[in-house]
């Protein structure tokens, strides 16, 4: 592989007194399309929230292209879970996506046309662009997380941080979630999803990364993405239907992995 | 009293003039700074701040035994201030919730507030002063060049929220992903609940320590109904607590004895009965009616196969 987009080393973060994440290392080469799986409560959105800079680490460190999140915020685009936000908030779905100008547009600017022709467009790839001046209110799950993504895609980023985005969405989402995630990745970005669903792991994904508080396995989904790993992950709470085969993971809680006190 | 005369009374009466102007000028700076309060679900922190400048009042009283409203204004502000950092360091270093800390901070700070306004009225220049004035509020006590000092400071808050629009807009939708655009989120949130805690301060005057939330909450509530645009809303919200300002003085003028504070609350109430049952789109009355409407046509319609 060529260089590392996103390189977390020793990274251990807690929420309280419970440790969240336990001396986590990952890299996740420029170019990967990488799945981030592991249980409940296995801290996958807070190590993103930690590369991200918005949950502080108490060691280890997170770097974007060798360098702190701050220095590359431009490069990085995030996708924070659905659930994160009021949808009956009063705006439309075209100002949301324009949000993701704002970071870019500096102080006191407000977005024009420019910032509405990027919005329009990045709509139009995720197939919305007739909902632009519908309130975010009306929409349906799958919708409101493809204009999540949609103002991800206006940052014009280089890395991609997505929390969840096949959550709770319906099969035309699901579809056109992974055909632009397959679309990224031809043009070179690099993008890390939080993914509950192991069976499309194969198929969705060219890399994965195995959590469980401790990071278990990270590489190229041919090689880490086996049984022993699966079970080192999942505490035995997973029946295999065959050596390959993943079905029927009982994922509702955080299984007794030996865990670590602070 | 005929309304002409009550009309000629807003124009040429100084006490209604002033009164009148005061509270418009209240009603669009709460209203329009409650909006975001609204949307944060930060209405019972404006409760709290509003509650909490009671001790400032009067501790800035006992320093400087004046009670220019400037001086009790600045102390309104202090502690409206600390009460809010109390908050955050409440939930930040402990295991109790937002809402524990709010109840507590609020009967704590207001508890001290009332003791100490007990002590001050022992003071006979105290008494003058009107202290106790300040729990439910007294618009008459309104003078013009109090008016213009409100007027100026809520100028500087609205033009700020104004110059900040999208970055608190972003904020109040969505603060992570401001955070993780470089927004300072934390000096943004700060930034906001300090305007929030003056619109709270420019009010307590006229309206008082008590009722104050009603001029943060019920405008947004109410604009909320008529509109799912930011923009509307919160110019709509800074409407209502006008409307509602000047209708509760003129209404308080025109009767004898009747408070102008809690009239200004019962007027900004009933923006919100209404806005609440005939409001397009989310009135209830109207969703009643569709439903009764489509209730109809699933019964009838296998009748017309």
């Amino acid at each position: 592989m060529t260089t590392t987009a996103i390189e977390v080393s020793d990274l251990t973060a807690a929420y309280k007194d419970k440790p969240v994440l336990w001396h986590v290392d990952m890299q996740a080469p420029s170019g990967a399309l990488m799945a981030i799986v592991g249980p409940n409560g296995a801290g996958k959105t807070t190590l993103i929230k930690a590369i991200l800079g918005l949950v502080r680490p108490l060691s280890g460190r997170a770097l974007i292209y060798g360098k702190p999140y701050p220095q590359q915020r431009h490069r990085v685009a995030y996708v924070p879970q659905r659930s994160s936000v009021d949808w009956d908030f009063p705006t439309s779905v075209l100002d949301v996506v324009m949000m993701g100008r704002y970071g870019a547009l500096g102080w006191f600017k407000r977005p024009g046309s420019a910032e509405r022709r990027a919005a329009l467009d990045a709509l139009d790839k995720v197939g919305m662009v007739d909902f632009a001046e519908r309130q975010i209110g009306q929409l349906s799950g799958g919708q409101q997380q493809r204009v999540f993504l949609a103002r991800a895609l206006v940052q014009n980023a280089e890395v991609y941080l997505m929390d969840e985005p096949f959550q709770g969405v319906d099969a035309t989402t699901e579809r056109a979630i992974v055909r632009l995630l397959q679309e990224l990745r031809s043009l070179g970005k690099t993008v890390l999803v939080v993914h509950h669903d192991l069976q499309t792991v194969p198929e969705y994904f060219d890399w994965v990364m195995m959590l469980n508080v401790r990071s278990i396995a990270c590489g190229p989904v041919s090689e880490v993405f086996n049984e022993q790993n699966l079970r080192a992950t999942y505490g035995g709470k997973i029946a295999f239907l065959n050596g390959n085969g993943v079905g029927g993971v009982q994922d509702g809680y955080r299984p007794a992995l030996s865990q670590p006190a602070l | 009293m005929d309304i002409g005369q009550l009309f000629h009374n807003l124009l040429f009466d100084y006490t209604l003039r002033t009164v009148a102007l005061g509270a418009a000028v209240i009603g669009i700076v709460s209203g329009a700074l409650g909006a975001f309060a609204v949307l944060r679900r930060q209405s019972l922190l404006g409760d709290a701040i509003s509650h909490a400048a009671l001790p400032g009042i009067v501790i800035a009283f006992l320093l400087t035994r004046s009670r220019e409203p400037t001086i009790v204004l600045l102390g309104a502000l202090a502690a409206g201030w600390a009460a809010t950092l109390s908050i955050t360091a409440i939930v930040r270093t402990t295991r109790i919730k937002d809402d524990s800390a709010l109840g507590l901070v609020l009967s704590v700070f207001f508890g001290f507030g009332l003791m100490l306004l007990t002590f001050a009225q022992k003071l006979s220049d105290a008494r003058q002063a009107g202290l106790d004035k300040f729990l439910f509020g007294q618009a008459a006590t309104l003078l013009q060049r109090d008016v213009v000092t409100m007027a100026t400071v809520g100028a500087l808050a609205l033009g700020t929220t104004l110059l900040f629009w999208k970055e608190f807009k972003l904020l109040t939708f969505d603060a992570d992903y401001a955070a993780s655009l470089g927004h300072p989120v934390r000096a943004l949130d700060v930034l906001l609940t300090t305007l929030l805690v003056i619109a709270i301060v420019i009010g307590l005057q006229t309206v008082g320590v008590v009722l104050m939330s009603a001029m943060l909450v019920a405008p947004a509530a109410a604009a909320r109904q008529w509109t799912n645009r930011l923009e509307t809303m919160v110019g709509l919200s800074g409407l209502f607590g006008a409307l509602a300002g000047v209708s509760g003085a003129l209404i308080s003028s025109a009767m004898e004895k009747t408070p102008t504070g809690p009239v200004i609350v019962l007027c900004i109430s009933a923006i919100v009965l209404v806005s609440l049952l005939f409001a397009p789109a989310r009135g209830l009355v109207w969703k009643r009616l569709r439903n009764f409407r489509n209730q109809r046509r699933i019964h009838t319609a296998p009748l017309q196969l």
